[in-house]
């Protein structure tokens, strides 16, 4: 099905990782029409690749690689073949047909924390300004959301790591919440070597990850009741005089209300909700207090949770009262999970943002960008559906008829993942644009072939906020178009003018600049010309002679009055603890062969060989108590679907915990069993904690 | 609708907290006006803490549970330093001690417990007061005596080896005072402990400097001397710090003629025997429950707010678990259920483990496969988990053993020779890359770490495999030896 590959002869391209938001460095050079993929030394990753890395170039020539446009105008037909101007041409038409007899809004946009940020920003300006409307949100929304919406409440500003990854490496003291760096991101482990050396590393996991058997202490709370743990070695800073009383009174405000809900989680008490010891918790904040260079990190763990926002808020009020951030040599991050999940987040994909990290409800925000876009500020729509209300809605009464993915496989990465297949199957019209036929496309009715990371230009902005530029290595196979391009198609088929939205990765990218000009995150100092020179530019860089922001709030943090504000939070625990019926708590997570719903990884038949399928990691105490052994297949059962797993009997788990990867396909699923209760602030599902239970697969009973 | 005019008489934690629940479920007061009485002259705090505060360890207003803009901020009136004298229930009134009449249509009882005094001769004076150089330890006010009285070095008894008279022993102790616990029972904490286990705790607390009389009364107090014991020895005391109980608040519940047994009783809505009357907290006797702890009186007063906003009212308090923890420094003690089965009990299954020498005791009761009963001390991570078991009544896991060890139980294979190692060991996560594959490696020619990174991608990833590589290379260099194997063994080291 694929072209072969032409390249030019014998060029080796720099670039970088197609998968996560460490973004290794890699070089690729084509010897023989395949595309070889070498390591190379860049600051996150130091010359290391992990196996995805590794065989990242495999995707570029899987078997199943899409070269032309598929259609079907009947659901009962399959799809065929056809041509560009026939599938784009029928798109254009339904979705004039739908948004004229049910409005703007009857047309909906999902896109991914993956996409380059011309293609987030092209995305966002499509929405709004060819279709108009308001439905537009992305993955990146299960993701990041909730680390966003803590950084934003309590420093002002949203940035996954305000300093360069490499400060890390400084680091005596380093608690990770939530976050199996070992696993999700190898080589970032590099940057952890000293604190792990020092017996400087704290890992709170519910399970024993790869990266919890580094850490001189594991805290296992059980899973959904961070935010007491957050609050008790909080308490515990106070209690055993590790406050840091300058640090606070110079630099923050709100210590007092906060102090008045953590006074009343001592470390005893917290204990008991979370398993956490009150010892551990008391020895946990003493390596952070003594050390000289300290950091808190979250990551997925802390902030998937109907309460995320408020959890991750409560490990930076951790940090605070030690402290940390603002100062060289520590301080607190977020560890960013996809390929370009900061970039993502900041250029307009997002449902209630603008250009810029702006926000679309704010007067000013709206005036700049519609100028930019050479728009009335009065036509641009206002605040959408978050992802998962916006996949929950499709199809019904007020909710969208038609959706257009670009950069996401909802069907295996949403949350109650059987109920939003039946959504998409309620649609009138489901367009998505891939290189691969993924879950998602599979329900299509129009299906466009797009290029890939290594076909195409563009830039990403990794987990510290630096911007990065990808070009292309190799030509794309003969058939595909960018993602861009597809837009601009679409663009001039619904009557706008074609300069409006350019196929051209770097013309997008000047109009980003501009667009983001004055914004939170300023890229207007950034060229392609800098990028090349290789600069290390972490945004905002608000001119082209500004050095770029490394580290942010040495001086002060980004509200008004400079100081950082501590959140008021509580605990609350899991949206659906156990019961007598599902006894047990289901949590999700990552491995390290695979990578997101695994549309690209299941695919590159040496991550398939090694984890070929899905699997429940479970006591074996629990594990006998359902009738299951190592290696059988179970079913875990919760409120909303059951998941096909194969037994993995893990001594370490906790008894009332199970685990489950999330990147396969099918009955595999684990979002098929995962609630989607959201966070009201961050609108992030509870991914991470759901009540459940265990039983054999049929024709599994001993 | 009128909002429900409800007074809280009581401005502790449960107090406090049945306030906080009310104005969860009603914030703007459109079902329920609320007014707190409160004795003590000071907000309410957490009582709680106040070891803490005794320790050294927390400022005083470290422990205030609301600042001075909360009853503002929430619609509450609150009157601190004033006392209740009665209520009537015919006319549906709360009089004040300053004459003021409060109007209910609801009163919730939270007035606590007071210390109790034993008879111990000169102890009170003739008011029935505690005698100069003696305080009880209940109040932020007792607290902030005992901290004016203690000055460093000083000698101090402490009246009552139970769990807050220990508490107060150890903080006292860590700033610095001679402490000598007096206690009438043979061992510490009898209430949560076996002897055994009070006998570990002795022992560790006197390693940590004080010192105990046990199984002996005080039988009178002379100011400025000391305490003197029933066996005519002494007990050199400039403060006695009494911690030997505390007896329900029920005052005004009694007087009001409300069925009074050791506290204020009532059934699961938390009514007394006027419905109209409601009591949590300490002075409240409720069968699910002991009294003494802060756990139960919050849940009762989100029961009570339930019912009192409308937001449930199907709300019941059937009681809460009691886990008993001794907040000591370089203390780890965790007691709950049943505690005084033996060995030989034919019905429980009862696991023990006793190292004494090191400070840990650790004893498990069960039935059914279910904890009914624990008491650990030095096991930290353990009583964690054991806790949790019992809390949610999960099946224990059936290595007994390993889950009274905790964390001391050997995590399993680390530090294996490459020989022992299975050949489907996985050394190289980051590129899934096992002995097995190093071992084919090697043999189709890769003789060398460098080599073996090569043909295998071990140690590409976060380098952290490194050391392992270079052990198996060294390995099957030895094992393996070919014409290379001299050159192996240098590139390896």
């Amino acid at each position: 099905m694929a072209e072969p590959l032409t390249t030019s002869a014998l060029t080796i391209t720099k670039t970088h990782c197609p998968y996560c938001a460490l973004q290794c460095g890699m070089n690729l050079s084509s010897e023989g029409g395949s595309v070889v993929v070498q390591p190379r030394d860049f600051p996150t990753n130091r010359g290391g690749l992990c196996q995805k890395g590794w065989t990242s170039a495999a995707v570029l020539t899987t078997p199943g690689r899409l070269t032309q446009p598929l259609l079907r105008r009947s659901r009962e037909a399959p799809p065929h073949p056809v041509s560009w101007d026939e599938a784009l041409d029928y798109v254009t038409e339904r979705i004039r047909d739908i948004q004229r007899q049910r409005g703007l809004d009857a047309v909906a946009l999902f896109g991914g924390g993956g996409l380059t940020n011309e293609k987030t920003y092209a995305l966002g300006k499509f929405a709004r300004v060819a279709l108009r409307t308001s439905q537009v949100d992305y993955n990146g929304r299960f993701c990041m959301s909730s680390a966003a919406a803590a950084g934003i409440r309590v420093f002002g500003i949203d940035r996954g790591l305000p300093f360069p990854v490499t400060d890390l490496d400084d680091a005596d003291a380093v608690l990770l919440v939530g976050g199996n760096v070992a696993e999700t991101m190898p080589p970032f482990s590099q940057h952890l070597r000293r604190a792990v050396d020092l017996g400087g590393l704290v890992v709170i996991d519910p399970r024993r990850t790869a990266t919890a058997e580094q850490a001189a202490l594991h805290l296992q709370p059980a899973p959904g009741t961070d935010l007491a743990l957050a609050l008790g070695m909080l308490h515990a800073v106070v209690a055993d005089g590790h406050l840091d009383h300058d640090y606070i009174s110079a630099r923050t405000n709100g210590f007092e209300e906060m102090w008045r809900i953590a006074a009343q989680w001592w470390p005893e008490r917290v204990e008991r909700v979370t398993g956490v010891s009150a010892a551990d918790q008391r020895a946990a904040v003493r390596l952070l207090a003594r050390a000289h260079n300290a950091y808190v990190l979250t990551a997925r763990g802390a902030e998937q949770h109907a309460s995320g926002a408020d959890t991750a808020s409560a490990w930076i009020n951790l940090a605070l009262a030690l402290g940390l951030p603002g100062r060289p040599g520590s301080g607190y991050g977020c560890l960013t999970g996809q390929g370009n999940g900061q970039g993502g987040r900041e250029h307009g994909q997002k449902a209630d943002q603008l250009p810029g990290y702006r926000k679309i409800d704010d007067p000013a925000a709206r005036e700049h960008v519609a100028a930019v876009w050479g728009v009335d500020p009065a036509e641009l729509p206002g605040p959408g559906r978050s992802a998962y209300e916006l996949l929950d809605a499709l199809g019904g009464a007020d909710g969208p008829r038609a959706l257009l993915v670009f950069g996401s496989n909802p069907v295996v990465s949403a949350p109650r993942a059987a109920h939003v297949a039946e959504r998409l199957a309620a649609l009138d019209l489901l367009v998505v644009a891939d290189f691969v036929l993924s879950e998602t496309a599979e329900l299509a009715d129009v299906v466009l072939p797009v290029t890939q990371w290594a076909e195409e230009d563009g830039t990403l902005t990794n987990l510290e906020g630096r911007i990065l530029l990808r070009e292309r290595a190799i030509e794309p196979p003969q058939g595909v178009r960018s993602d861009l391009d597809v837009l601009h198609g679409l663009a001039t088929r619904l009557g706008q003018p074609a300069e409006r939205f350019p196929t051209d990765a770097e013309t997008v990218f000047e109009e980003l600049r501009r667009a983001s000009a004055g914004g939170v995150a300023d890229y207007s100092g950034v060229s392609w010309e800098r990028l090349r020179d290789g600069e290390q530019l972490h945004w905002p860089v608000p001119a082209v002679d500004h050095p770029g922001t490394p580290r942010l709030f040495l001086d002060r943090f980004a509200h008004p009055d400079g100081r950082a504000r501590f959140a008021a939070v509580n605990h609350r625990g899991p949206a659906e603890p156990p019961d007598a019926d599902f006894p047990l708590l289901a949590t999700t997570g990552r491995v390290l062969q695979h990578y997101q719903s695994g549309a690209q990884t299941r695919r590159v038949a040496e991550l398939a060989k090694a984890v070929p399928e899905s699997y429940v990691e479970v006591h074996p105490d629990t594990a006998a108590r359902a009738g299951l052994a190592e290696g059988q297949l179970s079913r875990v059962v919760s409120r909303r679907g059951t998941a096909v797993a194969r037994v993995r009997v893990v001594p370490s788990m906790r008894l009332d915990t199970v685990f489950l990867p999330f990147h396969f396909a099918g009955d595999q699923r684990a979002n098929l069993v995962t609630n989607p209760a959201l966070d009201p602030i961050s609108r992030m599902p509870e991914f991470k904690v759901c009540a459940v239970r265990l039983e054999p697969a049929p024709g599994e009973e001993s | 609708m009128r909002p429900q005019q409800v007074v809280v008489i009581g401005y502790g934690m449960a107090g406090a907290r049945f306030a906080e629940e009310v104005r969860r479920r009603d914030p703007a007061g459109e079902r329920v006006s609320l007014t707190i009485v409160g004795e003590e002259t000071h907000a309410a705090y957490n009582r709680v803490l106040l070891s803490s505060v005794l320790a050294g360890a927390m400022a005083t207003d470290a422990v205030t549970l609301h600042d001075g803009a909360w009853a503002d901020r929430y619609g509450v009136t609150v009157r601190t330093g004033t006392r209740v004298s009665r209520i009537d229930r015919v006319v549906r009134t709360v009089t004040l001690a300053d004459g003021d009449v409060l109007p209910y249509d609801a009163v919730v009882l939270a007035t606590g417990s007071r210390a109790w005094l034993p008879p111990t001769e000169g102890l009170c004076d003739e008011n029935g007061e505690p005698a100069p150089g003696v305080v009880a330890f209940r109040t932020l006010d007792d607290c902030e005596r005992i901290l004016a009285t203690a000055r460093p070095g000083a000698p101090v008894a402490v009246l009552g080896g139970g769990l807050l008279g220990l508490e107060a022993a150890r903080g006292l102790a860590g700033r610095g005072n001679r402490v000598t616990v007096v206690h009438p029972v043979g061992h510490l904490m009898e209430r949560q402990l076996d002897p055994a286990a009070g006998r570990v705790l002795a022992r560790t607390l006197a390693q940590l400097g004080i010192e105990f009389r046990l199984n002996v009364l005080a039988s009178g107090y002379v100011p400025g001397d000391g305490l003197k014991l029933a066996d005519g020895s002494h007990v050199p005391a400039d403060l006695v710090v009494v911690s030997a109980g505390v007896r329900a608040e029920t005052g005004l519940a009694g007087d009001a003629g409300l069925t009074i047994d050791r506290g204020v009783v009532v059934d699961d809505a938390l009514r007394t025997s006027d419905p109209r009357i409601h009591a949590i907290g300490d002075c409240a006797q409720h069968p699910g429950t002991i009294s003494g702890l802060v756990q139960p009186g919050w849940e009762q007063a989100a029961v009570v707010a339930d019912l009192l906003t409308g937001a449930d009212s199907a709300a019941r308090y059937t009681g809460t678990p009691v886990v008993t923890r001794l907040k000591a420094r370089d203390i780890d003690l965790a007691a709950l259920g049943e505690v005084h089965a033996e060995l030989d009990d034919p019905d429980a299954e009862v696991v023990r483990l006793e190292d004494p020498a090191r400070g840990r005791y650790a004893k498990l009761v069960l039935r059914d496969d279910k904890v009914t009963g624990a008491i650990m001390l030095g096991t930290p991570d353990a009583a964690a988990m054991v806790t949790q078991l019992y809390d949610r009544g999960m099946p224990a896991p059936s290595d007994r053993l390993a889950l009274l060890l905790g964390r001391a139980l050997p995590s399993g294979a680390t530090g294996a020779s490459p020989a022992d190692l299975p050949s489907s060991a996985v050394i190289c996560r980051c590129n899934t890359v096992s002995k097995g594959q190093l071992m084919t490696a090697w043999r189709a020619g890769a003789r060398s770490v460098s080599a073996l990174a090569d043909a295998t991608r071990a140690s590409t990833g976060c380098g952290s495999c490194r050391e392992a590589v270079c052990g198996i290379a060294q390995w099957l260099a030895e094992v393996d030896p070919d014409q290379d194997a001299a050159t192996a063994g240098r590139t390896a080291s």
